[in-house]
């Protein structure tokens, strides 16, 4: 039968494992599916079509989880003919990005539902946006690695000005079009660098492009402008200072659900990109781009927390915030460059996923609750909004206290685990400095969520009660979620570190 | 006390408080007197526990007791690790009795519920702190109480009560980020130097563990820095004034009584015990900033206009006490040291209340406001004495105990820090008694003459702290006999690892014997 097939066909292309690309699939045909039938169809049922999304990002979790088990036996390999890493790693970047998408969905629902802008299109939106995430977080070759940063740009900067009746949207959208195509240029430029030198866009073959001729001929200058210029583009996807000034007024500009999105999906895949573009195809260079690394943290850390502190709308503080939080992962990809393409990965990579989960999931949270407080004030986000929200909503004030305070680093919250496993990476690797910076900068930024709590449980609201803010189904439903997952993984860590602590054996 | 060697104790002793608080959330909205019941009931339950951990503590033991370790996250080597010894012994009582008496003695005056809640997760929290013996659970624990705190003081406190939680807040949480660097730092290196494994269990760590000189010395630091604002040690005490004076009645009492013990008993059991010769090292400067705080804290307490901050500052001073015998490391500082953290938290409890009592009479603290209330409040004003003499330290009563065995022990290896100490001494005479004076004494002007005399249930409260504070100052024995054997066990363990020999007087507690009778 092969034989007969090979006969027929000259072209011999790669093979494809079907099965190991099915939470991708899942998530383009969902996409697929919400575009066509809700083109051919009347508007749906209210919440249909957040329903289809939200079961499509199930079902791609539960895939990765299948996949999962099947690489813990088989050991990692690489897919599409050395295109996509099918490793643990890639898993655990997928799940957090199913998790985020399938929060995300339930939230917007409501504000879509309420705006009367319920449509297919922004869910198709997200889960194309999803599927170039997992495409970014899975990518064993530079221009793969591109073509799911463009499409996970391209969709959020659709969805960043998808609010059409306000202008702060539109703006939002065009400025993360004109500066994020400028960061693509960059990331672009960066990949045709290193295939001048190596060769090869394939991070396997890249790898063995320097194993091969480096120690013979280095050609240092182009590799570092290579690697300063990869960088540069990675540092704007995850909001790292000093490539973060698209950050506040874009997060403030998006519909809430959205900027939620680009917090922890948008990061997610980012960071999961760095750290297979650093550790798997640049090894060598380790003691070049470390140094970067570390600086770039210390700002991230610095600019975050410290610029949050004087803002006084909390869409922008939590802007400033996951500013603050990228320079908490970044501490964690720090430790990790120390171990760079040894047997022994060490603590960081581990810490950085770790971290990355228990993110998305409280900044999808914390962003709920300032969309559910934004209905009743005509979408104003600003301190005021939150002036006594104890006394309208004890509930919902509680919600965003767990949230504001697992941000804060608290015990018992999923914050706390994963400041912790970050700044235990760092010291691991003596660097010291960068924890004590990192510590430090979490108290400053503490007093940002004070602030929020402030207004919450203590001040009145300014004249008069407000308005009690309804709290509709699905986002109810994801915050209890959101804060059941971040209590119950402060209290009960153990399954998701052993889980992150499987994911160093990266696909080669 | 058999029973006591199955029961889970000392998880019950953190525990009860939680369910407490969830028990308080739980109770109808509708039925406030059914609400303060739940939240007392769960305090009591509480303080029964630790009684009865007291009763069968084992006096002669200098090592932990009531051990109870159970695996908790495993990639992590942190386990759920609790422990009591003569040293915890005391605090965890203290703890047990104080909140009882603060949510009986103080009211919140509105929204009993999350109030109750927060004090009982607050009490939660500092248990845990006291009897943990693993480096993670300790900082969770230690690192936890700060939320309830803050809630408690920015809810429920006066005016200028936003400013003073968050400056609460963030100072402690800027001491924490050194320690927390500090405990993962700690763990790391004594894997490298004797310990074989990554554990964060405190007594495998101080026993194991061969510090090179100059990593320990960064350790201790670290930790030290957490705890010196936790204290508060002079030059970062300035939280301490607004957060007092701003807190409600109970946050005070909880605040001064128990929190700022964590501080204190942090330096004795992870500076002193887990870094000896680092703690001996820094001496110098710790008995240095303890004398300053003594007198500065006095002084400054001298000119305050405002009662309750006036009780604030002498938190300082006394605290400075026991920093002072801490580092003094002799057998008889040390144990002075315990008793005056208990001494200290009946003394300044009941302060407290006593100064919130007149507040809710007079709703001013202001001490030019207040005269002659001897006159018309005897009872109320006898109370206040025998409460404010044993703050100063007067022979019979608790305080005295304790600052005369840290002087006495200080004196052997710290002589002229204890000699400028000494004069604190006379310094709290000073300031306490002229407010004494300026408040009670003197013929009532038309606003304090219609100042309530004390009513039963403040008296039931105050009695028990008086009759504390009197058994305390006649009968210490108790106390010396269960903190002694403990406290000699970590001089040992000091001299062992330090390489010094630290004087002992040759019968070190004979006099207080005689005097117990």
């Amino acid at each position: 039968m092969s034989v007969v097939a090979q006969a027929v066909t000259p072209f011999n292309g790669p093979g494809v494992g079907w099965f190991a690309l099915s939470p991708l699939l899942v998530l383009v045909g969902a996409a697929l599916f919400l575009l066509v039938a809700g083109a051919l169809t009347p508007t749906w049922w209210r919440g249909l079509y957040a329903f289809v999304t939200a079961v499509a990002a199930g079902t791609a979790g539960v895939l990765a989880v299948v996949l999962w088990d099947d690489i813990s036996d088989r050991g990692p390999a690489t897919l599409v003919g050395g295109a996509l890493a099918l490793d643990t790693f890639a898993m655990f970047a997928t799940i957090v990005v199913c998790v985020g998408l399938l929060l995300v969905a339930m939230v917007t629902s409501d504000v879509l539902h309420r705006a009367g802008n319920d449509g297919p299109e922004i869910y198709a939106l997200y889960l194309v946006a999803a599927t170039g995430g997992i495409v970014m977080a899975a990518a064993n070759d530079l221009i793969v690695l591109f073509v799911g940063l463009e499409t996970l740009s391209l969709a959020l900067y659709v969805l960043a000005a998808s609010d059409r009746r306000r202008a702060a949207s539109a703006e939002s959208g065009l400025k993360y079009f004109v500066l994020g195509g400028f960061s693509s240029a960059f990331f672009l430029y960066g990949v045709a660098l290193i295939y001048g030198v190596t060769g090869s866009t394939n991070i396997s073959r890249i790898v063995e492009a320097f194993g091969d001729r480096l120690p013979i001929e280095r050609n240092d200058a182009l590799v570092l402008a290579g690697v300063a210029l990869l960088l540069v583009g990675l540092a704007f996807k995850v909001a790292a200072a000093p490539f973060h000034v698209w950050t506040p007024d874009v997060y403030q500009g998006a519909p809430t659900p959205v900027s939620s999105f680009m917090a922890s999906v948008g990061k997610a895949a980012a960071f999961a990109a760095m750290l297979r573009v650093l550790l798997v195809a640049l090894p060598f260079y380790r003691d070049d781009w470390r140094p970067i690394v570390w600086i770039l943290a210390v700002t991230s850390l610095v600019v975050g927390s410290f610029l949050a502190v004087v803002q006084t709308d909390v869409k922008r503080m939590l802007a400033y915030s996951s500013i603050n939080h990228a320079g908490f992962l970044l501490v964690g990809v720090e430790a990790a460059a120390h171990r760079a393409g040894e047997t022994d990965a060490g603590l960081g990579v581990s810490s950085v996923l770790v971290y990355l989960l228990a993110y998305s999931v409280l900044v999808i949270g914390s962003f709920a609750v300032v969309a559910l407080v934004a209905r009743t004030t005509d979408g104003a986000t600003d301190l005021d909004a939150f002036r006594g929200l104890s006394r309208r909503r004890p509930a919902l004030a509680l919600a965003l206290t767990v949230l504001l305070v697992a941000q804060a680093g608290v015990p018992f919250t999923s914050g706390f685990v994963a400041k912790f496993g970050v700044i235990r990476a760092a010291v691991d690797e003596h660097s010291y400095v960068l924890a004590v910076v990192a510590m430090v900068s979490s108290v400053v930024a503490a007093f940002l969520y004070l602030r929020i709590m402030v207004a919450a449980w203590i001040t009145e609201a300014p004249d008069g009660e407000l308005e009690r803010e309804p709290i509709p189904f699905t986002t109810g439903v994801a915050l209890i979620m959101c804060v059941g997952f971040t209590l119950f993984v402060g209290v009960v860590p153990g399954w998701l570190l052993d889980a992150a602590e499987r994911t160093t054996d990266f696909a080669r | 006390m058999e029973g006591l060697e199955q029961f889970p104790i000392l998880t019950s002793i953190v525990l009860v408080p939680v369910a407490g608080a969830l028990g308080t959330v739980l109770a109808g909205r509708r039925r406030p007197e059914l609400v303060r019941l739940v939240g007392l009931v769960a305090s009591i339950a509480t303080g029964a526990l630790s009684v009865w951990l007291l009763a069968g503590f084992d006096t002669g033991d200098a090592g932990f007791q009531f051990v109870s370790q159970h695996s908790w996250i495993g990639a992590w080597g942190i386990s759920w690790h609790l422990g009591v010894d003569g040293i915890s012994l005391l605090l965890v009582v203290l703890t047990g009795v104080l909140f009882p008496l603060s949510i009986l003695g103080a009211d919140a005056h509105h929204d009993h519920k999350p109030y109750l809640a927060w004090l009982l997760l607050l009490e939660a929290g500092v248990m845990g702190s006291f009897l943990s013996l693993d480096l993670f659970v300790f900082f969770i624990f230690f690192e936890i109480v700060l939320v309830p705190m803050y809630f408690l003081i920015g809810g429920w406190g006066y005016d200028n009560r936003v400013y003073a939680a968050m400056k609460f807040f963030l100072f402690t949480m800027f001491g924490s980020a050194f320690m927390l660097v500090g405990i993962i730092a700690t763990v790391f290196i004594a894997r490298d130097n004797g310990v074989g494994e990554i554990t964060f269990d405190l007594v495998r760590l101080a026993e194991q563990a061969e510090f090179p000189v100059g990593a320990g010395r960064w350790l201790f630091v670290a930790f030290a820095i957490a705890f010196a604002v936790k204290v508060p040690i002079f030059p970062v005490h300035t939280w301490l004034p607004d957060a007092h004076t701003q807190a409600p009645t109970a946050g005070s009492v909880i605040l001064a009584g128990v929190m700022l013990k964590l501080g204190t008993y942090g330096l004795l059991r992870f500076g002193l015990y887990l870094f000896p010769e680092a703690a001996w090292w820094s001496r110098p400067v710790l008995l240095t900033l303890a004398v300053v705080g003594i007198i500065y804290g006095a002084i400054v307490a001298t000119m305050q206009t405002d009662l309750k901050r006036l009780v604030a500052y002498s938190s300082i001073a006394h605290l400075g006490f026991i920093v002072l015998g801490t580092f003094a490391v002799t057998s008889q500082a040390l144990t002075g040291s315990v008793l005056q953290m208990v001494n200290h938290g009946l003394s300044t409890g009941a302060l407290f209340l006593l100064v919130g009592w007149i507040y809710e009479r007079r709703h001013t603290r202001a001490i030019a406001e207040l005269k002659g209330i001897q006159t018309v409040a005897p009872i109320f004003a006898a109370g206040f004495m025998v409460v404010m003499l044993s703050s100063i330290g007067v022979p019979g009563l608790n305080g005295f105990v304790g600052e005369y065995l840290v002087l006495i022990g200080s004196f052997l290896t710290a002589r002229w820090w204890t000699v400028v100490a000494a004069a604190g001494v006379i310094l709290a005479s000073v300031y306490l008694l002229w407010a004494y004076q300026r408040v009670f004494h003197g013929e009532p002007d038309d606003d304090n003459r219609t100042f309530a005399e004390l009513r039963p249930r403040e008296g039931l409260v105050l009695s028990v702290f008086v009759g504390l504070i009197v058994f305390l100052g006649v009968y210490p024995k108790p106390l010396i006999d269960r903190v002694e054997p403990s406290v000699n066990a970590l001089v040992t363990h000091v001299e062992e690892r330090t390489g010094e020999s630290i004087p002992r007087p040759e019968e070190p507690t004979v006099a207080l014997e005689e005097e117990g009778g």
